[in-house]
């Protein structure tokens, strides 16, 4: 069996691409694609934790079933919000995202 | 001889995985980035088939690779009027993204690999047996210990609030 510390490397390493992408990338479907990054890694560590510890429960592989709906939906809303930026502002860039309609 | 190959496979779905994640947050062109995610989510699902999570990777490639690439695209198409535009990368913000990244990198991967367990992985426990769809369905459906159905209608009527919150954001007013 594979030691579950290669996963963990593999999801840690994920997780902290996504970071870099977050803090890096200024276009903002950019910034979405390194949150999908993130909430992916999270997911398999939920299942290989799940797997190695405790192999005769689901907790853990419903915690990742659930993420993954919960981030379709979060995906939605955001390119929902971004498609409303880019009628208002005409770029989808996050250093153009400074004024509030007030 | 078996052990041996589920590692080479192992590494190179990790490898496939990594690099196509660089990849993603790397290039300059959107589109390519979101090709990479594709990449980065079809490996994943091969990591939850190696973990025998079948169902698990269906959900991944259907729900991930199916339905979110999709919108992804669409938000590309819709944003980018003048075609698939190269960005410049900004110097300060990726020397401080990598900056930020590699020391929470160096953090989490000193733990993970100093770290043992006080009492033994279990290691004949996790052989080839797959979760069954019976015992999926019964977790998901039943409302007793350890089960799932309230989760799941919350899951609904979320997803329901999603829908009604994007046609309402994204509305021509």
């Amino acid at each position: 069996m594979i030691p579950m510390n290669h996963y963990l490397v593999v999801s840690t390493i994920l997780f902290f691409v996504g970071i870099y992408g977050f803090i890096a990338r200024k276009n903002m479907l950019a910034v979405l694609i390194s949150i999908e990054l993130v909430l992916n890694a999270v997911e398999i560590n939920f299942s290989v934790f799940n797997r190695y510890l405790y192999p005769e429960r689901l907790e853990g592989m419903f915690f990742s079933l659930f993420g993954i709906a919960i981030s379709a939906a979060e995906t939605a809303v955001a390119i929902a919000i971004i498609i409303n930026v880019y009628r208002n502002v005409q770029n989808i860039d996050i250093r153009s995202i400074d004024k509030l309609k007030g | 001889m078996e052990l041996s190959s589920n590692l080479l496979i192992f590494y190179l779905l990790a490898a496939f995985i990594v690099a196509s994640a660089i990849l993603a947050v790397a290039s300059k062109r959107i589109m390519r980035a979101a090709t990479y995610l594709l990449f980065v989510l079809v490996g994943t699902a091969g990591l939850y088939l190696m973990l025998n999570y079948h169902f698990l990777a269906a959900v991944q490639l259907s729900v991930y690779a199916g339905g979110i690439l999709i919108l992804f695209l669409f938000a590309i198409f819709l944003t980018n009027p003048k075609g698939d535009a190269a960005e410049p990368h900004d110097r300060r913000r990726v020397v401080m993204g990598i900056a930020a990244s590699l020391c929470g990198a160096a953090v989490a991967g000193f733990i993970i690999l100093k770290q043992f367990f006080l009492y033994p992985i279990p290691d004949t426990a996790i052989g080839d047996h797959e979760v069954s769809m019976k015992v999926i369905g019964t977790a998901l459906m039943g409302t007793g210990k350890f089960q799932y159905l309230l989760p799941f209608e919350a899951l609904s009527v979320l997803l329901l609030a999603c829908i009604i919150g994007g046609i309402l954001i994204a509305r021509k007013s």
